[in-house]
């Protein structure tokens, strides 16, 4: 498949979004059980949740961008019976709008008390907001990762691996900017960001890999034999019908070199899983918010490779009826 | 159930892309909106079709032979591209299986694309809308068309008739009956599409000759020559010249 830059921001800016809201929310749950020391509302909640909302907006508009024709996107939420991507176009704005309201209420701080749980446990309403965006944070991982996942002749997306690493990867990256947040806030949450930062993105180097050599080892159902329906060992062509390029020679090939392709595999394999593991682990050796932006930003960059390449490994059966003008 | 469908028929293509002039000639000007050609006298041009031919060689040489391969969208029983296009521009018509895409509420987001093992889709670069075959949805029932012209252009258009259009549900249809008695099959069946439109292999005629049937055992000018009568010890051909 042709990798399309408006897909790879989407996809690695809510990514990053969701991961850092899920971030927030999880410090407060823990403060709320008394495991971690309580934030200030607006200098970390409300300020944090913004640039999750931040995160989002950019990412939508990426979005946008994949559009011929943008203004007619408000149709796209119709037919969320059948189509993920319906679901997603859904699933994108109730999440930003989860985000947007959880951080209001931190800087407002109306934040009543709704009930208590046992006589001692108080649910507000940040509480109950935050876990609804907390679902939908899922819900979205879920449906942008199905996009790809659903279709079963993309065979290298058609898996499950493909909804794992979506979310493994926006929570890594998601954690990675957390921990660079509360260092620039000076919180004390560093060390605990830092950690499941680290957990995070060991176990998607495992899953990633564990889809690297999936596709690797895949064999593909359709054939130039199944394609035309003509048995023979040797089918070559020889005319596709046009004599310069066509939608399909444009959409459905990456048209990069193979040393390229190989080149970009290794770009993503370095910048998102060791190199940012050794920034964050000397960053939060030194406290040093630099080394900590510097993480989440190789890590980033490095999503921008991979989201690149999940793109170009995918091999479209109609390429076999494009092999040659 | 009427599912209208094409049956191509390989055996008979000739590649001479008369389908795919005709398909743009009449679809350019039909409900589908113009077929834009960017860049056409250029050095790259490029432009949409509904409707390709393919060429492929199948074999080695000098045991070659060349497969003309008429390619559009067919139509499928089980279409994988309605299903994922989040407007519902992407629909199958109930009444006669013709998969469609409302002009007016694509919004051009490719997915349809990615959905199709066969790209029959293409992006309209001009409008920026996805565009497909429509199997002549607006010439096929024009009344004002004389019947025999209610078909599909590039069947219209075809000069070997390797192209044969009807409804695949009626048994006893044109196209029925050549998909069934002269093998007609899908394309990518591993996919469970099931494609309207059915494709009729290359059919060759051989008949078995052996040795002995070129040498005549009772040469009847044998006998013209052996005048006036053959011995009656002489061997015959049965009991009934043996006189």
């Amino acid at each position: 498949m042709h990798p399309a830059f408006s897909v790879i921001f989407l996809t690695t800016l809510i990514g990053a979004g969701q991961g850092l809201f899920l971030a927030l929310y999880t410090a407060q749950v823990y403060a709320a059980f008394k495991l971690l020391p309580a934030q200030d509302p607006v200098g970390f909640y409300a300020l944090g949740s913004l640039i999750a909302l931040l995160l989002l907006i950019g990412g939508l508009a990426g979005s946008f961008l994949h559009l011929g024709r943008p203004e007619r996107a408000w149709r796209s939420a119709a037919m969320w019976r059948t189509s993920w991507l319906s679901r997603e176009v859904i699933a994108l704005p109730a999440c930003m709008g989860a985000v947007a309201a959880w951080g209001l209420v931190h800087y407002t701080a109306w934040n009543p008390t709704l009930f208590t749980v046992g006589g001692a446990f108080d649910v507000d309403l940040s509480f109950l907001v935050g876990a609804v965006g907390t679902v939908l944070c899922f819900a979205l991982f879920i449906c942008t990762g199905m996009i790809y996942a659903c279709i079963k002749f993309l065979q290298e997306w058609a898996t499950p691996l493909t909804v794992v690493n979506y979310i493994l990867f926006g929570g890594a990256s998601g954690f990675m900017l957390a921990t660079a947040f509360a260092a620039w806030q000076g919180s004390g949450l560093v060390d605990f960001y830092g950690g499941w930062a680290i957990v995070m993105t060991v176990i998607a180097f495992v899953t990633r890999s564990a889809s690297l050599v999936r596709n690797a080892r895949l064999k593909h159902k359709s054939t130039m034999q199944s394609a035309i329906g003509i048995r023979h060992a040797r089918i070559e062509q020889k005319a596709q019908g046009a004599m310069a390029g066509s939608f399909n020679t444009r959409e459905f090939f990456h048209g990069a070199s193979p040393r390229k392709y190989r080149f970009v595999k290794w770009v993503f394999l370095v910048l998102v899983f060791p190199l940012p593991l050794l920034l964050l682990s000397a960053g939060l050796a030194t406290q040093a918010f630099g080394l900590l932006l510097a993480a989440f930003l190789v890590q980033y960059l490095g999503l921008l490779a991979e989201r690149w390449f999940f793109f170009a490994q995918a091999n479209h059966p109609q390429n076999l009826y494009y092999q040659t003008v | 159930m009427t599912q209208l469908a094409l049956v191509i028929d390989l055996n008979v293509c000739v590649g001479c892309h008369a389908c795919v002039t005709s398909c743009k000639e009449w679809n350019t000007s039909g409900t589908a909106g113009p077929m834009a050609d960017m860049n056409p006298y250029g050095l790259d041009p490029t432009g949409t079709f509904f409707n390709r031919v393919q060429t492929f060689e199948v074999g080695q040489y000098p045991n070659t032979e060349t497969v003309h391969f008429p390619k559009s969208c067919l139509h499928c029983e089980d279409p994988p591209c309605v299903p994922v296009c989040p407007t519902g521009a992407s629909y199958k018509r109930e009444e006669d299986g013709i998969v469609l895409v409302d002009s007016d509420k694509c919004i051009g987001c490719k997915y349809c694309s990615w959905a199709c093992p066969y790209g029959a889709r293409e992006l309209d670069e001009d409008q920026k809308i996805m565009k497909k075959c429509t199997l002549c949805v607006d010439r096929i029932y024009d009344e004002s068309l004389p019947e025999a012209e209610r078909k599909p252009a590039c069947v219209n258009a075809c000069p070997t008739n390797a192209r044969l259009f009807g409804d695949v549900d009626d048994p006893d249809s044109e196209v029925s009956l050549a998909i069934r008695e002269n093998g007609g099959y899908p394309l990518m069946p591993e996919w469970g599409t099931r494609p309207a439109n059915h494709y009729l292999p290359r059919r060759k005629t051989r008949i078995t000759i052996h040795a002995d049937e070129l040498v005549r055992a009772d040469n009847p000018l044998k006998k013209e020559r052996e005048l006036p009568m053959p011995d009656a010890k002489d061997p015959t051909l049965d009991e009934t010249t043996s006189w």
